[in-house]
């Protein structure tokens, strides 16, 4: 049986904006076992991004708890909970996030050397040439396609060897074969390093290559589905 | 050290990526211009100091009724100052020569003086062939004496005669044209005889009861700042009935001079100052929201609050040393540059550059950096990590309230450290408040008015939505763009203003000659002589000698004023006049003029300056003793005098009918041509009316003068300094929401506005933001204008039109020109790319 890598329990998120408050996520409850491949999916406004925030310790719940590699998020300060961030989880985003000021191998870099890590560039500069970016490396974002950006993204959320990674809709701002490019990489990448995978899409074609899928809809999880193992 | 290292990479990449080009700008003119004007007031301050004590012979003077004690020039030469003794004394001088008859006996001023004396400055002789003199070579030898042209003249003597002196038998070997202790003589009614000091044993005039002067004079001739531990040395062991004086304190129009001469220096830096600190937050603020994303992808990656906060705080710490230190580098060239470009004070041996003003402008460069940009650091921190998945989270305020109460307190800090002068101080930051307060207030009714106002034309409509949309931004840009405009305004046209204002009171055609001593019964006759000669009507004054004795019924205890200024002014007579009608170069500060009321019941009416420093004030109760006669009067009025315009003035004025009984004598002032014609009509006038004396006050007028512009030029330069810090300021004002007005565009774009479109409601903002910054600019330079021409310098203020022409169309046009220029290029991508990147 393997382990539970992340446990979200009775999580609900209220916000209050104008005259009444609002319900963005209600009790929303799973186990996520390391390894696992899992989509999140739901229509526009169904609470998939306000999910992953409070699971990645991005933002706090109205009610309920995350449990990350066993630890409860809700005990634990802002800088506490950075600090387990920096341990466990990788990021890809939609928009992909690249600082504009640094190198595609700079912003590999970053998170290497905050981490304290040896021989960051060294890291990077494989992690970009496994991305299929190793003649990119001095290039700054604004020099680089949308497909090769999120690579440089992939290549930075694995360079810290995460045990999970959490991608916001990471093909949300691409075309569609280039998207599938990207989609095949993070896939390939998640087999070799045993990574436990947790996207939020409404990329069915995406969702569809998960073992495990999540739907959301009005901020209640509706279904709970697995797949046959690929 | 991990973070450090991380923080230096960081740095460079930034520094790299252009992300910190307008601040390291920023910081470094910030430095170069406090550094520029610090060096060179520094240096100026001590050239034009030393100039004016050309006038004295010395740095300074000390003086003593009895012998000085040996350990002042011991402890002045221990510091490698140089000093030379003299002493001053009244004698009878006479011909000795049996033969001559006729001249009689003068009484003279004797001045016998040590073989360095001048230190400063030179004596001038008498020479045929140059009407302007000869530098003497060193001083009269054993057995000779040198008489100035006043006392040569009356006792018809030349070179080579003989005269006596006590029981010395001296020689004439030079007649003393210009002697350079003017300061201290031009009231000194006998003529002068210049002798060498080993010569006054033999003369056996020390005796009880002559009253003569011990002098030391003191200068520090090759500076190594030894000259103010001395004369804080001095202050201490200086006993009662010895004095301190330096040039300032002996001659008020010098005094006034250098005074104001400082004070433009220093407005030069204060503006400077605010210009640099505005620019700096404008930059920090624009890093600030540029670095938004780093800072929260930085938390997201797991770095602690903490962490990030160092990790910028040691970013901005090594920016600021290093900004700094170029800063300081470029002011040493610089000043250096504006020392080789006034070649005049050149001449003149300039101090070297001091480390003072470098440890201020470095200190500034730093202490202006975490003022303004550690609010937005400590805000960058504390960005939520959420920020990497949602980007419309609301941004951080820079620390709110406590933030802008930091920057405002070191911007009133520096500004004091600078002007040094609580007044100026006081004056600036009252102007920069009023200006931002002002910018408030506008922009709110903008927004009031802008809502009830019919829309015409979406251009128009989007354009002034923009300014509407942020109230808090809007009214900042344009107080930053005020700011701007306005030291650009005062710089320019008002500061033309004041320098013209101020070598407009000191006309070419001010009188150059005193006369003095006039008795009542040879005013119509010198009256006419000074017409023929001048040109112009005379005016003669009265003066009568009087000692201050009483305040308010108590007897006057001259112990009571520690400063020595003071204490010296009320020991000495006074010379009183009386007058019907206030003069030109007097101002009534408060009180009441006479305005035909006559007799002691009208009262006194006495000068500012000289009631400070007595310590009296309206309506106290003075009684002078003139010659034996108590006369008391209350003071009604207090004036303001314009010392250096070289007319007559008096520090003490009654009512008419009071003093026209009394002792009297007149004196007034008159130009007359310069060189040898003056000379001859001098001594004319003097054999005519033996008793007056003709004094050449030029020698100090073009110390003045020289003084006036120099520092006009000094001024101009700084000024360019200035003027690039405006500049910047007007830039960083723009560039501050340069990049949500792209993104704007870019949006406007997709929606289908034209490129002109765009560009005229671009225009439209551009143009009610730089109209309404200038209007206030043109307002709070009239105001400052104003001020500092009224209570600081006193010169007559006459406001300008022209300010407000400029400032407002100026300012339409340069925000215009500047906020089309930097949004230009950004209409020519695609607007998908100015989304991706800016989004």
């Amino acid at each position: 049986m393997p382990d539970c890598i992340l446990r979200a329990s009775r999580l609900t998120k209220i916000v209050t904006s104008g005259e009444a408050p609002l319900r963005i996520l209600d009790d929303v409850g799973f186990d996520i076992d390391s390894g696992d491949t899992v989509a999140v999916v739901g229509a526009s406004g169904s609470g998939k991004t306000t999910l992953l925030g409070l699971l990645a310790g991005l933002d706090r719940p109205s009610d309920g708890e995350v449990w990350l590699d066993g630890n409860a998020l809700s005990g634990l300060d802002e800088d506490a909970r950075a600090a387990l961030r920096q341990r466990l989880l990788g990021f890809v985003f939609q928009s992909f996030q690249l600082l504009p000021a640094l190198t595609a191998l700079e912003n590999v870099m970053l998170p290497l050397e905050l981490a304290g890590a040896p021989d960051a560039a060294g890291n990077a500069r494989e992690w970009l040439a496994r991305v299929g970016l190793a003649k990119r490396t001095t290039h700054y974002p604004k020099q680089l396609s949308g497909g090769e950006q999120q690579r440089v993204a992939i290549a930075r959320a694995f360079a810290g060897e995460p045990k999970l990674l959490m991608a916001d809709e990471p093909t949300g701002n691409l075309d569609h074969s280039t998207g599938l490019e990207v989609v095949d990489l993070m896939f390939r990448l998640n087999r070799e390093h045993g990574t436990t995978l947790l996207l939020v899409t409404h990329d069915g074609e995406l969702a569809a290559r998960c073992m495990r899928r999540l739907s959301l809809a009005a901020g209640r999880l509706v279904a709970d589905e697995r797949a046959a193992a690929q | 050290m991990k973070t450090l290292r991380l923080a230096l990479r960081m740095l460079s990449r930034d520094w790299r990526a252009g992300e910190l080009t307008v601040l390291i700008a920023a910081m470094m003119l910030a430095v170069a211009s406090i550094g520029t004007v610090g060096f060179f007031a520094d240096r100026v301050k001590g050239a034009l100091s030393q100039q004016a004590n050309l006038l004295l012979g010395a740095d300074v003077l000390i003086s003593a009724d009895r012998p000085l004690p040996d350990t002042f020039a011991a402890e002045a030469s221990r510091r490698g100052l140089a000093t030379t003794p003299a002493l001053k004394f009244n004698s009878m001088v006479q011909r000795a020569s049996a033969d001559v008859a006729g001249s009689g006996a003068v009484l003279a001023d004797v001045k016998a003086v040590g073989d360095r004396y001048p230190l400063r400055g030179a004596i001038l002789l008498v020479d045929e062939a140059n009407a302007l003199g000869t530098r003497a070579r060193g001083v009269p030898g054993r057995g000779e004496a040198w008489p100035d042209s006043r006392l040569a003249a009356r006792l018809n003597a030349r070179t080579g005669d003989v005269l006596s002196v006590g029981d010395s038998v001296l020689k004439v070997t030079a007649i003393v044209q210009q002697e350079p202790e003017v300061a201290s003589g031009m009231l000194a009614i006998a003529p002068r005889l210049l002798i060498n000091l080993d010569d006054v044993p033999a003369t056996n005039l020390l005796q009880p009861g002559n009253r003569a002067t011990y002098r030391l004079l003191v200068a520090d001739l090759a500076p190594r700042g030894a000259f103010d531990p001395y004369l804080n040395w001095l202050q201490r062991e200086l006993k009662a009935g010895q004095r301190m004086e330096n040039v300032r304190d002996l001659r008020p129009e010098v005094r006034q001079t250098l005074e104001r001469a400082e004070q433009f220096l220093g407005l030069s830096a204060l503006v400077a100052v605010m210009l640099a600190a505005v620019a700096i937050a404008l930059a920090a603020s624009r890093y600030l929201r540029r670095h938004l994303d780093t800072a929260a992808m930085l938390r997201c990656f797991g770095a602690s609050r903490r962490r990030a906060l160092s990790l910028f705080v040691i970013q901005f710490g090594v920016l600021g040393l290093a900004a700094s230190a170029a800063g300081v580098a470029v002011a040493l060239a610089g000043q250096q540059l504006l020392v080789m470009l006034l070649s005049s004070i050149s001449a003149t041996d300039l101090p070297a550059p001091g480390i003072v003003p470098a440890i201020s402008a470095f200190g500034t460069g730093v202490l202006l950096l975490f003022g303004f940009a550690l609010p937005p650091l400590v805000a960058l921190s504390g960005v939520p990590p959420l920020r990497v998945l949602r980007r419309d989270l609301p941004r951080p305020r820079p620390g709110g309230v406590i933030a802008y109460l930091l920057g405002a307190g070191v911007i009133a800090l520096l500004i004091a450290w600078q002007a040094q002068d609580v007044k100026v101080a006081g004056i600036m930051v009252g102007g920069i408040a009023a200006l931002l307060v002002a910018a408030g207030i506008v922009a709110w009714l903008l927004i009031v008015a802008l809502k009830r106002l019919p829309q015409r034309g979406v251009t128009w409509r989007f354009g002034l939505a923009n300014l509407r949309r942020r109230p808090l931004a809007s009214s900042l840009q344009i107080g930053a763009l005020a700011l701007g405009l306005m030291a650009l305004l005062l710089l320019t046209v008002v500061r033309g203003d004041l320098m013209q204002n101020w070598r407009a009171s000191l006309p070419p055609d001010a009188p150059n000659h005193f006369i003095v001593n006039v008795l009542p019964d040879q005013v119509d006759g010198v009256r006419a002589a000074l017409k023929s000669i001048s040109g112009s009507e005379v005016s003669l004054y009265p003066m009568i000698r009087g000692r201050l004795v009483e305040v308010n019924g108590t007897r006057l205890d001259t112990a009571q004023y520690e400063d020595t200024r003071a204490r010296r002014l009320a020991e000495r007579e006074f010379n009183l006049s009386w007058a019907a009608e206030l003069s030109k170069t007097n101002r009534l500060a408060s009180g009441k003029w006479f305005d035909g009321a006559t007799g002691t019941d009208a009262g006194i009416s006495m000068e500012q300056g000289i009631a400070e420093s007595l310590r009296l004030k309206l309506g106290d109760t003075l009684t002078y003793d003139i010659a034996g006669t108590p006369v008391t009067a209350k003071v009604t009025s207090l004036r303001k005098v314009d010392w250096d315009s070289f007319r007559p003035n008096f520090f003490t004025l009654f009512a008419p009918g009071v003093l026209e009984t009394m002792p009297q004598t007149y004196l007034g002032a008159v130009r007359l041509p310069e060189g040898t014609q003056s000379a001859a009509w001098v001594s004319s006038l003097v054999q005519q009316y033996p008793n007056v004396l003709a004094i050449d006050v030029g020698e100090i007028m073009r110390q003045v003068q020289a003084i006036v512009e120099q520092v006009a030029r000094a001024v101009e330069f700084v000024f360019l300094f200035t003027l690039l810090g405006g500049l910047l300021v007007l830039q960083a004002a723009i560039a501050a929401t340069q990049d949500e007005r792209r993104f704007d565009a870019a949006i406007l774009r997709t929606l289908g506005a034209s490129r002109a479109q765009l560009t005229a409601a671009q225009v439209a903002e551009f143009v009610v933001l730089g109209s309404l910054a200038g209007l206030l600019a043109a307002a709070g330079a009239t105001a400052t204008g104003y001020f500092l021409s009224d209570r600081v310098f006193q010169i007559p203020f006459s406001a300008n039109p022209i300010v407000w022409l400029l400032g407002i169309g100026g300012g339409a046009l340069t925000v215009t020109l500047a906020g089309w220029l930097g949004t230009r290029g950004m209409m020519r991508l695609p607007p998908l790319a100015v989304i991706r990147q800016l989004g």
